[in-house]
């Protein structure tokens, strides 16, 4: 039995399923191809004698649901109720990552943002400022290189605080623009039966862009909920 | 002048201005990085000219031409974007 369950998620080629296997001693398959990591891989470590299992989401640009890898790694953020996600990106092509960053931050506070590449970006005069970045988007920044196995104790030590409350997050909030902001607000009124575990906001928000995935997601967690 | 993406010349840099698509396409492009006031640089064309590679945001994304019509570009006269 574990005591704690944690996503890790992230861009394609951003070294998310090498931090996986760094921290598990898995042997996962590495490799650069499309759809890699469609089936999700679990594995487990133990860090100040407590047991947490990893769960490798596919990689994804987005959690916006138009691919299978998309509404895995979605699903699982969502509804499997993981006690933290750390989100993987590239240190060389940041401004790209921060999308899905911000994405897993509209679902879930939880996060630990692992700034991995950190050698690549160096060697690219790519300088990323990771105390700011965490400032700016209310979550810990840990930078890694985790082919080497630099930050990953830190990495542990981020989640490890973050589980056991001893960080508090302040994730940084998207405004959209009033007349928006308004149909949310209608939106979450109505969305009161949903279980606590859930973010109405972003159901909302996902109900207003006509996501039809959604519904059959939520149907599938109040069935499990009332039942 | 604002020209669509497929016609930005390999080698050339542009500004997004508009992103015409709809649906899952719009969303697709969005989350690529492609909004309006992005930079794009022409990489290279394959042997037919569809797909044609782009550098966007640091990263090399290939776009059908059918995609990349629905996008307009402002283009660079002076072409200055490091790779």
């Amino acid at each position: 039995m574990s005591d704690y369950l944690i996503s890790l998620a992230g861009n394609p080629n951003t070294g998310k399923s090498t931090v996986f296997n760094r921290l598990t001693g898995l042997k996962q398959h590495t490799g650069n191809w499309p759809g890699k990591t469609v089936l999700q891989a679990w594995g487990f470590y133990r860090y100040q004698n407590e047991q947490y299992t990893l769960v490798d989401l596919p990689g994804t640009y987005s959690l916006l649901a138009h691919s299978p890898e998309e509404q895995v790694a979605r699903d699982f953020i969502c509804f499997g109720q993981p006690d933290a996600t750390v989100v993987v990106v590239d240190a060389t092509s940041l401004e790209r990552n921060l999308n899905l960053v911000l994405q897993v931050l509209e679902i879930t506070s939880q996060v630990v943002v692992c700034l991995n590449l950190v050698d690549e970006a160096k060697r690219k005069n790519i300088q990323v400022n990771a105390a700011k970045l965490g400032d700016e988007l209310g979550v810990p920044v840990v930078e890694t290189v985790a082919r080497r196995g630099i930050g990953l104790k830190e990495l542990q030590e981020q989640i490890h605080l973050l589980v056991h409350g001893k960080i508090k997050t302040n994730p940084l909030k998207i405004h959209y623009p009033p007349e928006l902001e308004n149909k949310i607000s209608d939106l979450i009124k109505q969305l009161h039966y949903l279980p606590e575990s859930l973010n109405k906001r972003w159901v909302a928000l996902r109900l207003l862009e006509g996501d039809q995935s959604i519904l059959r997601g939520i149907q599938e967690v109040t069935r499990l909920a009332f039942s | 002048m604002i020209i669509s993406l497929d016609q930005l010349p390999v080698g050339e840099s542009g500004i997004v201005t508009v992103i015409d698509a709809h649906g899952l396409t719009r969303r697709r492009l969005l989350d690529l990085g492609l909004v309006p006031g992005t930079v794009v640089k022409t990489i290279r064309k394959s042997p037919a000219g569809d797909p044609i590679a782009y550098l966007i945001r640091g990263s090399i994304v290939a776009l059908r031409v059918n995609d990349s019509k629905q996008i307009s570009i402002k283009p660079f006269s002076e072409v200055a974007i490091n790779e």
